[in-house]
């Protein structure tokens, strides 16, 4: 029940930030002077196309960008009606891309998985190597295996990712014979699902999953070897070690458990710059999410598709960090912030 | 010392029954804070080699041009994509002093890229102190002096050169100029928000910190880059490099500054509860006198480690968006931009050190999170 509670109060909260978010993302989308339409229209005119103008003007009318900002922004959030009623990102109508001349969902559509399995493929990919590095390092501390995965570790965090990945690519291509660019053969584009798609996506995933984790493998691994060495000096490691324990089982047994709790709360803090990590990526591996797509719109000025991106991209990272809050609570039972009374 | 004549040696100093009881701390007690922080951080190995490389990097920024022997963005349209070249000193057994050997390029039409044919004949030795392009030392002072510089005949592309024939070398000391500030202007906007809102939030409390926490969540929960690309892509494309430098470091501060405040507010809270913040309070001290005379000297050394901490971030970040065409753009220079022609498959390949600037990057960036991990260890002298 407690739990129940406290899990309304995140849910309730997570929205009141995206109502917020939505308001500064809209504000940042309009800062650039002007919009596309009225710099096509602009452009149309000085080079004398009359009958573009005709249509921009119609489009301009049509989607309201020539009401004051704040209604602007009701009407993309769908709380005011536009020209045909309420129509915006409440009403599940993602708004229309100028510079592509078709509606967003279209555009983004197939790629919002995309996006969500990149990035959940580079949260495992974190835990996987993070926790047996961590581990091995405290357990092996001031030995060559802790002073290699330090190494690997800050060198992670200083190489620009996207470099990495192109160095990574080369490589690869070069010596394993991985995929280039994409997250699937051209073959399988548009195909349904089979066991030869889910394979070439496998292995396109491998470098990207690779590059933008690094980074978080870095920091997570330091976090959990710090928490484990504390652990390891309390007198229970000692008692279990003199008991006959073996070493492998300790470790996982007692202090591992100890160490985990702020490493799922991490997740929290993790997620943003993965998620920025992977845009990065996207746009230099050309993988087929939003990344590339909010990079376009943004030097577009196309505002409608932008905004969705960075709204979509916000939702990702508010969902993560909820579920990993509410995971904590789960885990420990000591944590019990907000529902607690008397 | 005198010598019994037993042979015992005895120490000539008069004889003080209390020196064993406050020797060990007095040689501490009376050293000022600044000397035990030292001591401690002496002993940081790595965080102390770091800290002197960046006094040299950062010492050398003015001096950028006359290092270089060529100007940031002169072109030689005969040397495209030059390989890196050699400084030799001795030709065939003989010492001749530092020189190169002249290279001359012919474009390969069956593979589409330059191909360079080096004269190991004829040894060109380097000129130094020489005159060559002209260039402002400190900003300033217009001169023609590089330290050295090529030969007539030949070129000294040390880390080779781009696509349009300028060298790589001088374009990393030059692009050194701005990448390496641009963390430095960033961190002072960061740290400006950062105490200033940590501080009002912490000392007064109440809604002003309801306030200040919910935009330290908001900002903290949504991913940076996408809201930097957002906030770089609004600035106009007609203003000039250096105000576009400005307002880049200062969009990667707006976005750095809750972690600090968070830090500073959790301070605030328990120090604002201390007797001699009482004290002053009753002595009428203005809340904006007791949070910068009274608070802010406790932690200051602790802020300052985290900003070390935090500079890495935007140096990267900075990298990133003009890698993305969204940062400094040229005719500036920076290592980002420098990056950006390195952006394709191709070049990595066929050109490997068009690449050459991300070493600069990876080593700053790798010496500013040791240095931070040097003084945040050692800003706490009486530990272990």
């Amino acid at each position: 029940m407690m739990f129940l509670r406290y899990a309304a109060y995140r849910l309730l909260t997570m929205c009141l930030t995206l109502v917020v978010v939505s308001i500064l993302v809209f504000a940042i989308i309009n800062l650039p002077p002007g919009d596309y339409l009225s710099n096509q229209i602009a452009e149309l005119r000085a080079t004398g196309q009359a009958e573009g103008v005709a249509k921009a003007e119609f489009l301009r009318t049509e989607f309201g960008l020539d009401r004051p900002l704040w209604y602007q922004y009701l009407m993309w959030v769908g709380l005011a009606p536009g020209e045909y009623g309420f129509s915006g990102l409440l009403q599940g109508d993602l708004g229309w891309s100028f510079f592509n001349d078709e509606p967003v969902i279209d555009i983004v559509g197939s790629k919002l998985w995309l996006t969500v399995l990149v990035n959940l493929a580079a949260v495992l990919f974190i835990y996987f190597m993070a926790i047996p590095l961590g581990v091995l390092a405290a357990a092996k501390s001031k030995t060559w295996i802790d002073y290699v995965t330090a190494f690997i570790g800050y060198l992670g965090l200083a190489t620009p990712n996207f470099l990495l990945a192109l160095i990574l690519f080369y490589y690869g291509r070069k010596y394993i014979g991985l995929p280039i660019g994409g997250l699937m053969d051209p073959v399988y584009e548009g195909e349904p699902l089979s066991w030869g798609k889910i394979q070439s996506v496998l292995t396109h995933m491998i470098v990207p999953t690779f590059v933008i984790g690094t980074a978080g493998v870095a920091a997570m691994m330091q976090r959990l070897r710090a928490n484990m060495l504390d652990e390891l000096g309390k007198p229970y490691v000692e008692t279990a070690t003199a008991k006959g324990l073996a070493p492998s089982r300790m470790l996982t047994k007692y202090p591992l458990r100890v160490a985990f709790n702020p490493f799922v709360a991490d997740i929290g803090n993790l997620l943003p710059a993965m998620v920025s990590g992977s845009v990065i990526i996207s746009v230099v591996m050309s993988l087929p999410t939003i990344g590339p797509d909010l990079l376009t719109a943004l030097k577009t000025q196309d505002q409608f598709l932008a905004g969705f991106v960075l709204m979509f991209v916000a939702f990702l990272t508010l969902v993560g960090t909820m579920i990993s809050d509410l995971l904590l609570v789960l885990l420990d039972p000591r944590i019990r912030y907000g529902a607690r009374e008397g | 010392m005198s010598t019994l004549p037993d042979g015992r040696f005895i120490d000539d100093a008069p004889y003080d029954p209390n020196v064993d009881i406050s020797a060990i701390e007095r040689a501490d007690m009376d050293a000022p804070n600044w000397l035990l922080v030292w001591r401690k951080f002496r002993r940081h190995r790595l965080g102390l080699i770091s800290a002197i490389f960046l006094f040299f990097a950062y010492a050398f920024i003015p001096f950028a041009g006359f290092i270089s022997p060529y100007t940031p963005n002169e072109r030689s349209a005969e040397h495209l994509f030059h390989p890196p070249q050699a400084i030799k000193f001795w030709h065939e057994g003989e010492f001749v002093g530092p020189f190169v050997y002249p290279t001359t390029g012919a474009p390969d039409l069956e593979n589409f890229q330059w191909v360079y044919e080096t004269d190991t004949t004829r040894p060109m030795p380097l000129q130094f102190f020489c005159r060559k392009s002209e260039y402002n030392l400190i900003g300033f002072i217009p001169t023609e002096r590089h330290l050295f510089c090529a030969p007539e005949g030949a070129t000294v592309f040390i880390f080779g050169s781009d696509r349009l024939g300028r060298d790589v070398f001088s374009r990393i000391s030059y692009g050194a100029q701005l990448s390496l500030t641009v963390g430095l202007i960033g961190i002072t906007v960061s740290f400006l928000i950062g105490i200033t809102l940590g501080a009002m939030a912490g000392y007064f409390g109440g809604w002003v910190d309801w306030v200040v926490n919910r935009a330290i969540e908001i900002l903290r929960s949504l991913p940076e880059l996408p809201l930097w690309l957002a906030l770089s892509a609004a600035v106009p494309s007609n203003w000039g490099p250096v105000s576009v430098f400005f307002i880049i470091s200062i969009i990667l501060g707006l976005l750095d500054w809750p972690g600090l405040a968070r830090a500073v507010r959790s301070k605030f809270l328990s120090l604002r509860e201390e007797e001699y913040v009482r004290a002053a309070e009753m002595m009428g001290a203005k809340p904006g006198r007791v949070i910068r005379r009274h608070l802010l000297p406790n932690f200051m050394s602790h802020l300052i480690a985290s900003a070390t901490l935090s500079i890495p971030a935007m140096i990267l970040g900075e990298t990133a968006l003009s890698f993305l065409g969204l940062g400094l753009r040229a005719p500036a220079v920076s290592w980002g931009v420098m990056l950006n022609d390195a952006q394709n498959l191709a070049s990595i390949e066929i050109y490997p050190w068009t690449a050459i600037p991300m070493l600069p990057i990876v080593i700053v960036v790798l010496a500013f999170n040791f240095l931070g991990d040097g003084l945040r260890d050692s800003l706490d002298p009486y530990s272990d």
